[in-house]
């Protein structure tokens, strides 16, 4: 059974079908990628999956549980995590905070409105130990609007981590990033592979082919092609299309 | 294993200024002011840091919040006229009235934010104040709730009588010193970070696991039920109740004395904003029956050149650690002394 699964998803934004019949399933421990042109229904399949959009028919399984429709919160407590193509973090708050805003031990005491928000060493410890895996520990005073860009894209995988996932869907990490950002973020995403389940939409191929387990092409809101990177390289859509161009 | 980072109950500076102002009846007649101008500026403080606790450290632009403060007068008489002359007794319902109000709106405008929520606000507060002005059988309509008496605070051991103004603004001062000392505690738990990162960004608020709804309902709640007490407290020193303090200009009061002092950039910023507006008020007041034109043109001034207020101001010249008050977390983990 696949940790987590769409089946048959069909959404539609006024007289517009964003996604059709998209069934996608993802194995646990694997890295899984998504591909597709601009305005192929990527994004929108990731809001569908993680709560923020509502499908108008099909269902998400999250370990053979139905989740379909539920809110982007439940989702995440029940350990699905996600980042952001447009970058999304807690500006004002230090690196530090940002991550311990995020872990569960907070979460779980959030309601308290007396006691210490981080007085407690093992939630900073377990902060530090995020921020050691994504190459911020030494910037953990900083606050993250003064961050440089490829730092706050590693911030921005880290306060997904922080929330300790089953599952981690990543929408395009390499946004923006220069070519020794994208280098260090397949590094950080090789070294999170195999602990966890790692969803990756992409538009930069090299990195999504040297990353992925397998990989679904989504076009005109559906899913087009699904394969191994080899098999996919050698299907002859995905050959004749821009998709295809990997040197 | 690592150090945690923990925030101090109270500061140095935080009881400078309690200090302070426990000096202010010793001089403010010397200075050519009254003691009851203490009074009305510590009631309108403990107003104005329950307020920032909605709009400066959740993001939440409650324009509508006299309504509250309001609700808090009017139950505080009608208490004391209905149920029992107890203090105790009328604070508490005039805190818990002001909070069932601020649930009822919460209920409604809790899934807004920004703008939208800044209409809703405006329109419910609008819709306490007219049911203030036309309950005139419950509330006095535009005559107001009068004769609300300054009821004696019982303490057990012994009574002490509030008529005197003096009196008053010491009971008022504790309440202060209470209610800053709760919302300091309460803005660095774990409940005011979540509050804090629902400000800055309530969609990843979202995906890490927050249920925003519920936060944003509940710091409405508390702020409305503690400005519930500050109208009490209100109703008590003027003796009566009356719909203008639910009005939108009273409202607005508010807004100015939290924007004025800082309330966006510092916990004391409402403090300093309530202190400047009625020092504004009778100093400039004196000289021109126009005080709130030129209050008004340094409201616009500061907006325009230093909207982070008076508090703002001193902060520019301090830390950069200084400027981004909260929590400062360990950098590193630390070993524990064994």
């Amino acid at each position: 059974m696949a940790l987590f699964e769409a089946r048959e998803l069909h959404l539609r934004f006024a007289d517009r079908v964003v996604l059709e019949n998209v069934s996608l399933a993802f194995e646990a421990g694997r890295l899984s990628g998504i591909m597709g042109p601009n305005g192929a229904g990527k994004t929108t399949c990731f809001n569908v999956l993680t709560g923020r959009y509502k499908p108008d028919r099909g269902q998400v399984l999250l370990e053979g549980r139905d989740i379909t429709g539920r809110s982007p919160q439940a989702i995440a407590r029940m350990g699905v995590a996600r980042s952001f193509q447009v970058m999304s973090l807690f500006d004002e708050f230090t690196v530090f905070e940002n991550v311990a805003i995020a872990l569960p031990q907070l979460r779980a005491r959030g309601p308290d409105p007396i006691g210490q928000a981080y007085g407690d060493p093992g939630l900073v410890a377990d902060a530090h130990d995020v921020l050691e895996k994504v190459g911020l520990a030494d910037r953990a005073d900083e606050l993250a609007k003064a961050l440089p860009y490829g730092a706050r894209r590693a911030l921005e995988i880290a306060v997904a981590l922080a929330a300790k996932p089953k599952l981690l869907f990543l929408d395009e990490p390499t946004a923006g990033l220069g070519s020794d950002g994208r280098v260090r973020l397949a590094d950080l995403v090789r070294k999170l592979k195999g602990a966890l389940t790692i969803v990756i939409i992409e538009h930069d191929m090299q990195f999504l082919f040297s990353l992925a387990d397998e990989i679904s092409v989504i076009h005109w809101g559906q899913v087009i092609a699904r394969g191994t990177p080899a098999e996919l390289k050698a299907n002859p859509w995905v050959k004749a299309s821009n998709l295809g161009r990997l040197n | 294993m690592a150090a945690g980072r923990t925030v101090p109950t109270f500061t140095v500076p935080m009881l400078a200024a309690w200090l302070v102002f426990a000096t202010v009846p010793l001089w403010i007649e010397r200075v050519g002011l009254y003691q009851y101008l203490g009074v009305e500026i510590l009631i309108w403080a403990t107003y104005a840091l329950a307020f920032n606790l909605v709009l400066g450290h959740s993001g939440l632009p409650s324009f509508g919040h006299g309504a509250f403060f309001g609700l808090g007068a009017y139950a505080f008489g009608l208490a004391q006229f209905n149920l029992m002359p107890n203090l105790w007794l009328c604070l508490a319902v005039a805190m818990l009235a002001a909070a069932a109000g601020g649930a009822l709106v919460a209920l409604f405008i809790s899934h807004r934010r920004g703008i939208y929520y800044a209409l809703m606000t405006i329109a419910f507060g609008q819709v306490f104040w007219f049911i203030a002005i036309k309950a005139h059988g419950t509330t006095g309509g535009e005559d107001g709730l009068l004769k609300i008496a300054r009821l004696p605070a019982d303490v057990g051991l012994a009574a002490f009588d509030l008529k005197d103004n003096v009196a008053l603004y010491y009971f008022v001062l504790v309440v202060f010193v209470a209610v800053s000392l709760l919302l300091w505690r309460l803005t660095h738990s774990p409940f005011g970070r979540v509050l804090k990162a629902i400000k800055q960004n309530e969609t990843r608020a979202r995906f890490v696991g927050y249920d925003v709804w519920r936060y944003k309902a509940a710091a409405l709640v508390v702020s409305a039920g503690l400005s519930g007490l500050a109208g009490g407290l209100f109703a008590m020193a003027q003796a009566s109740a009356f719909p203008d303090v639910m009005s939108l200009h009273y409202s607005g009061y508010v807004v100015m004395m939290t924007l004025v002092g800082g309330g966006l950039v510092s916990f004391w910023g409402p403090v300093i904003g309530a202190v400047t507006f009625f020092l504004a008020r009778d100093v400039i007041g004196a000289l021109t029956t126009a005080w709130m034109l030129w209050f008004g043109l340094v409201f616009v001034a500061l907006v325009l050149f230093k909207p982070e207020g008076i508090a703002g101001l001193f902060q520019g010249v301090g830390s950069r650690e200084q400027r981004n008050a909260g929590p400062r977390p360990a950098s590193t983990p630390r070993p524990q002394p064994r």
